[in-house]
């Protein structure tokens, strides 16, 4: 279980004082499936590193699974970071000459689990993923869509309690973000791992149980979404809300 | 995460920059085959100087009359140095191996064809020892001669060559002023011109043979023989500095010299000789292994800048490492392994190109290097240091990092 009360993230840029969060409280539960939305700057990738333990806000409390983790040194940040946390990124950010195995397994490298052990779990993630007859491919082998479930398996594979997701469709097509998508769907679903995901997108939104809205730092709103949309079944035309935020999807894939 | 693994990953991370790497490894290569090398041939130099030194006798004490230019006029000496003086030296001083007295005079030396002046020695049978001279025909003068104040002679192989004009010397008869000498003995020629300590040109007959027929009036004073210098053999290297206050103390005695009056002779060792000359040849060698050391300290500050360029271009692998759980210290580890690897690998390959132009140098006959454990270990030791002293502050920069910030590096 994740809990945050008033988190501000400040930064200060010359003479300006840029309030990235101004005092987010939220709350996500054990087995929820839970997207963070907002415009690009509405500080949900701040929220989203400071959730991860990436990073450490300026002020406010957070609590993992009834932790304090803003008063934790580096050493037990990187702690929870390798066992609590799993991170899927927009960029993938999986290391190059390295295969689709050993980069799933290095998470575990991290834990002193033994080479034999950390083969097994990596091998099962892999397989979760759909990815068991590209072990051995490396990075630049792999299409955009199975580099992301490369990157999902090393997430998933120390088992952590919370699975942070930001924007892990922004750099695919709408065809392997939905592909994508299902995976934690059915991660959410069969192994009840928790998950947060970031999208500026309400049409991946509406495939989550609940929606939290942000803007400016702050949420603005919460929504429960009573029917979320199945991935690949669901089209875009046919979801309530039109997509709005062409703009801010450019923006976001210049930055 | 351990040891074996950070290896594993440092040596992937050298391997992707194949040629970025063996440049910086070249740099430590050459540093480290300059100090074996150097070294080595410094050793070799110091060693080969100090057995040549040595060869002369390291235990030898060689007693004379210094010669003092004052109102008596140019060469006069101070005091003699009197026969007497041999003998009770050899009664009162303790750790005597071997002493052997001579005179010295320049005499004209004829052979029925030639004629040239040359330094002539009397001197005792124990004189071959001390001087560690070798005959390459004949004898030496043994004490049947020196009792009998026999006309025989031994000679340097270049003077029995210039006096015969190239025929055999042996039982030949010469004139040395007007006494008749038979040769009894020639030495093996030492083909080295050290100076004055070379066996070539010398003329020696029986120290009595001498004071009797051949030095004269020149060799007395106050109707006491006089010598020109004595050799001492100490029994031993240890010996050889009691043996020279042993023998100052009955010189002085002799003389009637008080303890603050300057003692008219000389008495020295070959081991401050070589004492000299060893702090020479290390002075040499320091200089040159400095040389060496800061082709070294290049070799590291090249390896220093390789890993910065290595951190920075990996900013975003170092962030998402501590995104998945590294620490600082496992991320400082593994840039530090990386740069250690470098610096040990430049290390072994240092030492084995330096010990290949140790054994270069010595095939060349130029000097016999001589490569020591001490010398490797110092190599491989600095290497090591290098790498650690260098690989420290960007493997630092690199644990450092905030994940956050490393990951969104471009």
């Amino acid at each position: 279980m994740i809990e945050v009360k008033d988190l501000k993230k400040i930064y200060q840029i010359g003479d300006t004082e840029v309030r990235a969060l101004d005092g987010v409280s939220l709350k996500i539960n054990d087995g929820e499936m839970v997207s963070i939305m907002g415009p690009s700057g509405s500080g949900k990738s701040t929220l989203m590193a400071i959730l991860g333990c990436l990073d450490i806000p300026t002020s406010g409390i957070y609590w993992i699974d009834g932790q304090e983790v803003e008063k934790m040194n580096d050493n037990q940040l990187a702690n929870l970071r390798a066992h609590k946390i799993g991170f899927v990124f927009q960029q993938f950010n999986l290391l190059p000459r390295t295969d689709a195995l050993e980069n799933v397994m290095l998470p575990l490298v991290y834990d002193g689990l033994s080479p034999k052990n950390r083969m097994e779990r990596a091998k099962e993630a892999l397989e979760i993923v759909g990815l068991s007859d590209r072990m051995h491919h490396h990075p630049n082998q792999l299409s955009g869509g199975q580099q992301q479930r490369v990157a999902i398996a090393r997430a998933l594979v120390n088992q952590p309690s919370i699975l942070l997701a930001d924007e892990p469709t922004g750099n695919l097509d709408s065809k392997t973000g939905a592909e994508i998508i299902a995976i934690f769907q059915k991660l959410h679903r069969e192994r009840h791992q928790t998950v947060v995901y970031v999208t500026h997108d309400s049409f991946t939104a509406r495939h989550t149980e609940r929606i939290i809205h942000l803007a400016d730092g702050q949420v603005k709103s919460e929504e429960i979404v009573a029917q979320p949309l199945i991935a690949g079944v669901a089209h875009r035309e046919s979801a309530d809300e039109p997509v709005t935020n062409t703009t801010a999807t450019n923006k976001e894939a210049v930055r | 995460m351990n040891i074996l693994g950070n290896i594993k990953i440092a040596l992937r991370a050298l391997r992707a920059n194949m040629l970025r790497s063996s440049l910086t490894v070249l740099g430590i290569v050459i540093g480290v085959a300059a100090v074996v090398a150097l070294l080595s041939i410094g050793r070799g130099a110091t060693a080969s100087i100090t057995s040549r030194v040595s060869s002369l006798g390291s235990n030898l004490v060689t007693v004379s009359a210094q010669l003092r230019f004052g109102p008596g006029g140019a060469g006069s000496s101070g005091a003699s140095l009197l026969y007497s003086d041999y003998e009770s030296i050899i009664s009162s001083v303790h750790g005597i191996g071997a002493i052997a007295p001579s005179y010295q005079s320049e005499e004209t030396v004829a052979s029925s064809t030639r004629s040239s002046g040359y330094a002539v020695s009397g001197v005792t049978p124990e004189y071959m020892t001390v001087r560690s001279y070798t005959l390459a025909e004949g004898r030496f003068i043994n004490a049947g001669d020196y009792v009998a104040s026999s006309p025989v002679v031994v000679l340097g192989s270049q003077v029995a060559a210039d006096i015969f004009d190239g025929l055999s010397p042996m039982g030949r008869t010469l004139k040395i002023g007007n006494t008749d000498f038979t040769v009894i003995g020639v030495f093996v020629s030492s083909g080295t011109s050290s100076g004055t300590s070379s066996g070539d040109n010398v003329v020696l007959i029986p120290l009595s043979t001498g004071y009797s027929k051949v030095f004269g009036s020149r060799a007395s004073e106050n109707g006491k023989s006089t010598l020109s210098s004595i050799l001492i053999s100490a029994s031993s290297a240890d010996v050889v500095n009691s043996v020279i206050s042993d023998v100052e103390l009955t010189l002085r005695s002799d003389h009637g010299l008080k303890l603050t009056d300057t003692l008219p002779f000389s008495v020295s060792s070959q081991a401050q000789a070589l004492a000299t000359l060893s702090s020479i040849t290390g002075t040499l060698t320091a200089f040159l292994g400095a040389i060496a050391a800061i082709s070294l300290l290049v070799g590291g500050i090249g390896i220093m800048n390789i890993e910065l360029v290595s951190v920075t271009e990996r900013t975003r692998e170092i962030g998402l490492r501590k995104a998945v759980g590294a620490t600082q210290r496992v991320i400082l580890l593994q840039f530090l392994i990386e740069t250690m690897t470098l610096a040990i690998l430049g290390g072994v390959l240092g030492i084995a190109l330096g010990w290949a132009i140790a054994e270069v140098v010595t095939l060349l006959g130029l000097i016999t290097a001589t490569v020591t454990a001490d010398i490797v270990f110092l190599a491989f030791f600095s290497a090591a240091l290098i790498g650690l002293f260098f690989g420290i502050y960007p493997a630092y920069q690199a644990s450092k990092l905030r994940p956050i910030e490393a990951l969104r590096y471009e």
